[in-house]
C-alpha cells in the first residue's frame, strides 16, 4: 500500500508518500526514525496488522514548514530520510 | 453470527449490522435495514454519542446487544468508541465496504463532513494507495454546507440549483474562510445563485479530483459518503473526473460503517 501524508493547499501539494509494502520487511533497520531531525516518523500497526512507518500525526498538516531545513535552502542535497530509506519506501511530492 | 460496524463522523454516527446466513449450506452476508445514524448533538460527548446511536440502532433492527459478536469502529472519532473490540481507519473501512456493495470499483472518492479522500483498492477490498486532505476541510461536505447557508438554500436546493448553470466561474480561495467571503462577493456583483452553487461545488470536486489523481484513477470510480446525496456535486466531480459513469451505491453515508462490520466478520482488524 502507498500511504500518502500530507495536504493540498493554495501554495502547492505537500505529500509524503510510504510505500508499505516495502517498510513490512526494513532493510534499513527502521532507519528513518532516527534520520529526520524532527522525529517526525513513527513505527505504527496498520489495519493489516503490519507493522510500518507512518508521519505522526501532528506534523501531516504542516509539512511544508516542518520539512523546510531539510529542503535545498536549508544546505541539504539530499533529503536525510529519503537517504536512510535505502529500500526507497519514502518520497516526497514537492 | 451478527457483527457491527460502527462510523463515528465528524457530523453523524452511523451503525450497520450484518448477519451471516446459512443459505443452502453457503455462508452469505446480509445487511439492510439495520443501521442508524444521529447527528452529534451540541452538548453530547461523543462516546456518549456513540453508545446512544448503538442502542438505537439495536433496537430499530431488534437485536439483542448479546447478539452482536465483534464490534468494529472506524471514522475521526474511532478511539472514542469504548466498547469497540478493535477500531480501523476510515480508509480501510471505506475501502472494504465499496467493493462489498460495488465488486467492480477500484477507485474509491470517499467525501464525508469534514474530509475527502481517494483511494485505490485491490478486487478484495484490501486498499492499494490512498490519500487525503489532513488539512482543510474545504474538499468536503462542511465547506459545502457552509456555502449553502450563506446562499440561503437548502443543502438540496443547493445541489439542484447548481444543475440548472452552465457557467464556470472559477474560486480561487484555497480555505473555507477565505472562500465563504469570494462566495459573498459575488452574491453582491448579483451572481445567480445557481452559478454560485456550481462555482462552489465545482471547486469542492476540484480539490477531490487532486486527490483522486495522487492515488491514480483505475477501473471503476466509486463515491461513497454523504455528499453523494448532493446531485449537483456528483456532476461537479464526473465532470472534473472525465468520467461519464460513476458508481454510487446505496446509503453511501453507511458504506464505511459496513466495510467495518466486514472487517469485524473476518476476526482481526
Amino acid at each position: 500500500m502507498i500511504a500518502n501524508y500530507g495536504y493540498k493547499d493554495g501554495s502547492g501539494e505537500y505529500y509524503i508518500s510510504i510505500d508499505t509494502d516495502k517498510c513490512i520487511v526494513c532493510e534499513a533497520g527502521r532507519a528513518c526514525l532516527g534520520a529526520c531531525p524532527k522525529g517526525m516518523f513513527e513505527i505504527i500497526s496498520d489495519d493489516y496488522d503490519d507493522e510500518v512507518a507512518a508521519v505522526k500525526q501532528q506534523f501531516r498538516r504542516s509539512l511544508a514548514f516542518d520539512c523546510a531545513q531539510c529542503k535545498p535552502a536549508g544546505g541539504y542535497t539530499t533529503l536525510p530520510c529519503v537517504s536512510a530509506c535505502t529500500p526507497g519506501a519514502i518520497k516526497h511530492s514537492w | 453470527m451478527i457483527t457491527a460496524g460502527i462510523d463515528m463522523g465528524s457530523r453523524t454516527v452511523k451503525v450497520v449490522f450484518l448477519e451471516e446466513l446459512k443459505v443452502d449450506g453457503a455462508p452469505q452476508l446480509k445487511w439492510g435495514v439495520k443501521g442508524k445514524h444521529i447527528m452529534f448533538p451540541e452538548d453530547l460527548d461523543a462516546d456518549q454519542a456513540a453508545e446512544k446511536a448503538f442502542n438505537e440502532a439495536l433496537q430499530a433492527s431488534g437485536i439483542a446487544r448479546e447478539q452482536v459478536r465483534r464490534v468494529v469502529a472506524t471514522g475521526a472519532g474511532r478511539k472514542q468508541v469504548k466498547f469497540a473490540h478493535e477500531d480501523v481507519t476510515e480508509v480501510s473501512a471505506g475501502a472494504k465496504g465499496t467493493v462489498f456493495m460495488c465488486p467492480s470499483a477500484r477507485t474509491v472518492i470517499d467525501v464525508g463532513a469534514e474530509e475527502g479522500r481517494g483511494i485505490k483498492t485491490d478486487a478484495d477490498g484490501k486498499v492499494v494507495d490512498f490519500a487525503g486532505n489532513e488539512k482543510c476541510a474545504a474538499g468536503a461536505g462542511a465547506f459545502a454546507e457552509s456555502m449553502s447557508r450563506a446562499l440561503q438554500l437548502s443543502l438540496k436546493e443547493f445541489g439542484e440549483a447548481s444543475l440548472r448553470s452552465d457557467k464556470t466561474i472559477p474560486m480561487n480561495a484555497q480555505c473555507t474562510v477565505f472562500a465563504e467571503s469570494e462566495v459573498v462577493s459575488l452574491i453582491h456583483s448579483s451572481t445567480p445563485k445557481e452559478d454560485i452553487a456550481k462555482a462552489v461545488l465545482d471547486a469542492v470536486a476540484s480539490r477531490v479530483t487532486a486527490m483522486a489523481r495522487r492515488v491514480g484513477i483505475e477501473g471503476e470510480v466509486a463515491l461513497i459518503g454523504g455528499m453523494v446525496h448532493n446531485v449537483g456535486f456528483v456532476q461537479s466531480l464526473k465532470t472534473a473526473l472525465g468520467v461519464d459513469n460513476m458508481l454510487l451505491p446505496d446509503m453511501p453515508e453507511y458504506v464505511s460503517a459496513l466495510g467495518a462490520a466486514l472487517i469485524a466478520t473476518e476476526g482481526k482488524a
